[in-house]
């Protein structure tokens, strides 16, 4: 395998590519996430997405944040060549709700929130707050494995240039 | 940020590498050996260590106390002191007065001023507190893996450190490139192809 710092470097436009995909999903096309999860869920730009222009000398970066923001200066961003380096989404299941950011770059998680365990009084108590606090992560990691390891597919496959990115297109310009 | 906080912040790794069995005591020796030690009664700017999850001023990491469920857990503790460089500025200026007082001489040399410098730095060093940050790691031996609860770089890099020092196991970053190399199990053709991406231009 390359060096991790080169590797990290040379592909990070992998994960800036896969949230660009991911806004694409949630706008458009629900049901292929559904797919991908394999359960009924429900996933939303939440309170944050963040942009850049890396084809421009300077850089440019598009922030827009706030509960009810509109996004269409991000759709004028992606137009002008830029893709979606960080973004905040709420997940909703059955009986689960959790909110968190992932930032393209190194796909971490951050402010991730779950929901709230019991309180924790005794060793057993705190074992038990571990145990339903590491499923509950996991779900998160998970969605955001299943995701990313279904955009790996596609993008290593000849669909990607030939089917999905005309469909991006359309989007953006439409 | 805790593992048990309200909100947290995930960076994942793959391990690479296995422990000498039985596994559980491999783990409890490298804890042992690389505990965290006071830094309050010494000269260190910084500590690293390992501490327990759920006493970590006490670290005690007898029997299997770091095992829940089928996880391992406990926790990366950094310890610093910090002082402000006006506090030294001070401090040098009354001992560099001090000593020129002393000598009856009007210039300290180049060597003298370093040596105060230094001495004024490691008496406060002893005076002062350090500040503990705690960041908890959850460790999933059969499935190689390993989420640490922060981003933050140098907490990372760290842990990155004492992790193969203790163990001498290699963590490796999750990222786009190695999630989709490490961890997907791609066929070889899908793997070039991987390796031959370059960035996509959605603008037509």
């Amino acid at each position: 395998m390359l060096d991790i710092s080169v590797a990290y470097n040379r592909y990070k436009f992998l994960g800036y590519e896969f949230l660009t995909w991911l806004w694409f999903l949630i706008e458009n096309e629900q049901n292929t996430i559904n797919e991908i999860v394999q359960e009924p869920m429900s996933l939303e730009i939440g309170n944050r997405i963040v942009l850049e222009n890396l084809r421009k000398e300077v850089l440019e970066s598009i922030t827009i944040q706030g509960d009810d923001a509109g996004l269409e200066e991000g759709v004028i961003a992606l137009r002008k060549g830029a893709v979606v380096t960080e973004i905040n989404l709420v997940y909703k299941g059955n009986d689960f709700e959790s909110n968190f950011t992932v930032k393209g770059e190194g796909l971490s998680v951050s402010g991730l929130k779950v929901p709230q365990s019991g309180h924790v009084e005794s060793r057993k108590d705190m074992e038990g707050a571990v145990i339903e606090k590491i499923y509950l992560h996991n779900r998160v990691l998970q969605l955001t494995d299943n995701l990313f390891k279904q955009f790996i597919r596609l993008r290593c496959s000849n669909d990607w240039l030939s089917k999905v990115v005309p469909r991006i297109r359309q989007w953006i310009h439409s | 940020m805790g593992l048990l906080s309200s909100t947290v912040s995930v960076t994942r790794y793959k391990i690479e590498g296995k422990l000498e069995d039985p596994i559980l005591d491999t783990i409890a020796k490298g804890l042992k050996e690389n505990v965290i030690k006071d830094v309050d009664e010494d000269i260190s700017e910084k500590k690293v260590g390992w501490t327990s999850f759920e006493n970590p001023f006490m670290p005690d990491f007898r029997g299997s106390s770091f095992v829940i469920g089928t996880h391992m857990v406990f926790s990366l503790r950094i310890d610093k002191k910090v002082i402000p460089q006006k506090t030294i500025r001070k401090h040098y200026a009354i001992e560099a007065a001090k000593r020129l007082a002393e000598s009856g001489r009007q210039f300290l040399t180049r060597d003298e001023k370093k040596m105060i410098k230094d001495h004024v730095t490691d008496t406060l060093m002893l005076r002062i507190p350090s500040t503990p940050h705690l960041y908890d790691l959850i460790w999933d031996y059969d499935s190689s893996s390993l989420c640490f609860f922060s981003n933050l770089k140098s907490a990372n890099e760290e842990l990155e450190t004492l992790f193969s020092q203790s163990f001498q196991l290699s963590l490796i970053r999750l990222f786009p490139f190695t999630i989709a190399d490490l961890t997907m199990g791609l066929s070889d053709g899908e793997r070039d192809n991987l390796a031959k991406l370059s960035p996509t231009n959605f603008t037509g």
